[in-house]
């Protein structure tokens, strides 16, 4: 099992025939994934290399495709209106890649597509992975192999490197989820939490956090009241000024709030084994799973 | 991205906030000439992105034309937390009955623009919130309707428990929310707003801050930005599209992601070093902005090694190496490079050094630990 997305989702691309959005199409569809349709206003009609076929409309790609998932890689002024687009047409998973949404274009955006019933992940996140099975969005097939473990996280390379380090180690994943470094996004820690707990293939899940906000610190008290698996959690940011926007739009210390000690302080005293360093992560899992 | 409370100022009072008239200089000067256009007491007030701009002696009463003279010069002569004051505000004192606090800001956990009203004005908002939290009302925006006049004044009847002073006030609370929408900002703040004693509602300060993300489709707030009041390099950085801030360390630091970036800073100090830097490169890795990179970290002369950590998903590990080799066949560094690079396209990547006479790593914990070792001559402590 895995969580969000299996075999059978059916994945449209919104910008499809984009820099980003056709590269990425074409990894997906090389790793397996069920790509239906793309859509990119006025090349209607046409197919994306000669065979998934290219629509208008959001509307008119799910009529035609029954697709149940799309990924958007729209430039960041028309992020919102894909995401609203999609959750319109009803969609029930939607990802989007972009990073540069504006925020109050996200306020607009949250309760639009929540109140149409759809989930969101992202923005400004590389999409998830279910090795073995299909991926949406970025993140590269090759460094992931399917396992035991969960893993949810704020960041996209660091994913990548904790991933890797894993997948060299044998933990394989289940699932890997990137929610995006942004302030406002769809899918939280605790929903995927949620999510991998009750996974039956997942035995432990591995939380990725950074400076900012205070998503970790209501996670950490989810994982002491809900979960019965165990986590293994790590923050970046230790060395992070305060009141400075460190690359991702929500990686910024405001006043005394949103430090890498004190998430670190509430992975601890919510039963969760804080990774001093990535590596870390590695020898933890082993300890947890045993 | 910040603006100075002048441009705050001119802001908010387009948007018909009542705020005291005042004129900008940048010389003493100017200011001398300013204060004998209002007349009386005028306030000097140095413009720049930092806080406590008071406590750093940056914010000075003058009597006279000529004391407005000399205490802008003593100002125009500060550095403020490390930023140069290269402007002062000129702004006639007004007589203050009462200060309270007003402010919009996006909040994370409920998704939305948020009011946050205090009685307790004039003084650092997390301060009341942490001593005294019973002193300030919030208030969330649904976006679809903005700031309705009912809900304005019920904000501003916690502030004011006269309605002849609560009307206004919830005026500007409306005025408050249009300019922080309109303008894309991720914060406006007014601290003080306060009551004269003949029962007027004005605000004396402005602070805004603008969504990094709406700068492209906003020239006019494009236009707000200073770059005389922020650190050279990070000005160099941003037009060569690269995410940078200086930090006080000794280890340049080159990664690809922010996530990475930060872990990679975290395990310098892990391994007894200090990062000079937070640089993120981005996912599409042109040489260029290797070039750009490199040029930017070597300026600062605190640099003693400098850390190349590259995990190649997007971005290719064969770009990167290109783009070291190119920007130190141009430039030779005259320090240490410990370059640490895996993924997408690792063999070519690791050939293009060799070829050019460079090593590479693959493993980040020995990368990180070559580098600390490098930049302090042995002396990190072996963690």
């Amino acid at each position: 099992m895995s969580i969000f997305i299996d075999k059978k989702t059916r994945v449209l691309v919104q910008g499809i025939t984009g820099r980003d959005g056709s590269f990425h199409a074409k990894q997906m569809i090389e790793y397996g994934t069920q790509v239906v349709g793309g859509v990119t206003p006025g090349k209607g009609g046409q197919k994306f290399e000669g065979k998934v076929p290219i629509f208008n409309t959001v509307a008119e790609a799910v009529k035609a495709t029954q697709a149940d998932a799309t990924v958007i890689y729209v430039p960041p002024p028309f992020a919102a209106d894909a995401m609203m687009e999609a959750a319109d047409a009803g969609i029930p998973f939607i990802v989007c890649i972009t990073e540069g949404v504006p925020v109050l274009d996200m306020t607009r955006v949250y309760p639009f597509v929540t109140e149409k019933g759809s989930r969101l992940l992202g923005p400004n996140c590389p999409g998830l992975i279910s090795p073995g099975k299909s991926k949406i969005g970025i993140i590269p097939g090759r460094i992931c192999t399917p396992g035991p473990i969960g893993l949810v996280s704020r960041s996209g390379t660091l994913t990548y490197e904790v991933v890797y380090q894993m997948t060299r180690a044998k933990l394989g994943q289940t699932t890997c989820v990137g929610i995006g470094g942004d302030p406002i996004n769809g899918t939280n820690f605790i929903d995927c939490l949620a999510a991998f707990e009750k996974d039956p293939d997942t035995k432990a899940v591995v939380m990725i956090g950074e400076i900012g906000g205070t998503d970790e610190q209501e996670a950490a008290r989810f994982v002491s009241q809900k979960m019965s698996k165990p986590v293994v959690g790590f923050i970046a940011g230790q060395t992070a000024p305060p009141g400075r926007r460190m690359g991702h739009a929500g990686a910024i210390i405001s006043g005394s709030t949103g430090t890498a000690a004190e998430k670190m302080q509430a992975f601890e005293e919510n039963g969760i084994a804080v990774a001093k360093r990535p590596i870390d992560v590695v020898e933890l899992l082993k300890h947890a799973t045993r | 991205m910040n603006i100075h409370e002048y441009q705050a100022k001119e802001i908010f009072r387009k948007n018909g906030i009542p705020i005291p008239p005042g004129d900008v200089a940048s010389t003493a000067e100017e200011a001398e000439a300013i204060a004998r256009k209002f007349g009386g007491t005028v306030v000097v007030k140095a413009q720049v992105h930092a806080g406590g701009r008071g406590k750093a002696g940056g914010v000075k009463l003058a009597k006279t034309p000529a004391e407005a003279k000399s205490v802008a010069g003593d100002i125009l002569k500060l550095r403020i937390k490390d930023l140069p004051v290269t402007k002062v505000l000129v702004t006639p004192a007004a007589d203050i009955a009462s200060e309270a606090y007003v402010g919009i800001i996006i909040d994370r956990a409920s998704k939305r623009a948020v009011f946050m009203v205090s009685p307790a004005g004039g003084i650092d908002i997390e301060e009341v919130a942490a001593k005294t939290p019973e002193k300030i009302l919030r208030h969330a925006v649904d976006p679809r309707y903005g700031l309705q006049a009912y809900e304005a004044m019920q904000l501003a009847f916690f502030l004011y428990p006269d309605v002849k002073q609560a009307r206004p006030a919830a005026k500007i609370l409306q005025q408050l929310y249009k300019a922080f929408s309109r303008s894309g900002a991720s914060l406006a703040e007014i601290n003080p707003l306060v009551t004269t004693p003949s029962g007027d509602v004005l605000a004396l300060d402005a602070k805004m801050v603008i969504d990094d993300n709406e700068i492209d489709r906003r020239p006019d707030m494009a236009a707000l930005r200073d770059e005389s009041s922020e650190d050279p390099s990070e000005v160099d950085a941003r037009n060569a599209n690269l995410t940078f801030i200086k930090l006080d360390g000794n280890v340049g630091c080159v990664v690809n992601g922010a996530g990475l970036a930060m872990a990679t800073m975290d395990l310098v100090k892990y391994y007894g070093g200090d990062p000079a830097n937070f640089l993120d490169i981005g996912g599409s890795s042109n040489p260029e902005k290797v070039v750009s990179a490199l040029r930017i970290i070597t300026a600062d002369p605190n640099v003693k090694a400098i850390l190349f950590n590259i995990f190649g998903g997007i971005t290719r590990t064969d770009d990167v190496a290109n783009g070291i080799v190119t920007a130190t066949r141009d430039n030779p560094l005259k320090v240490p490079l410990v370059i640490r690079l895996t993924g997408t396209n690792e063999e070519i990547a690791l050939e293009i050094l060799k070829k050019a006479g460079m090593s590479a790593m693959t493993d980040m914990d020995e990368a990180v630990k070559k580098a600390v070792e490098l930049a302090t001559g042995g002396r990190g402590k072996a963690a």
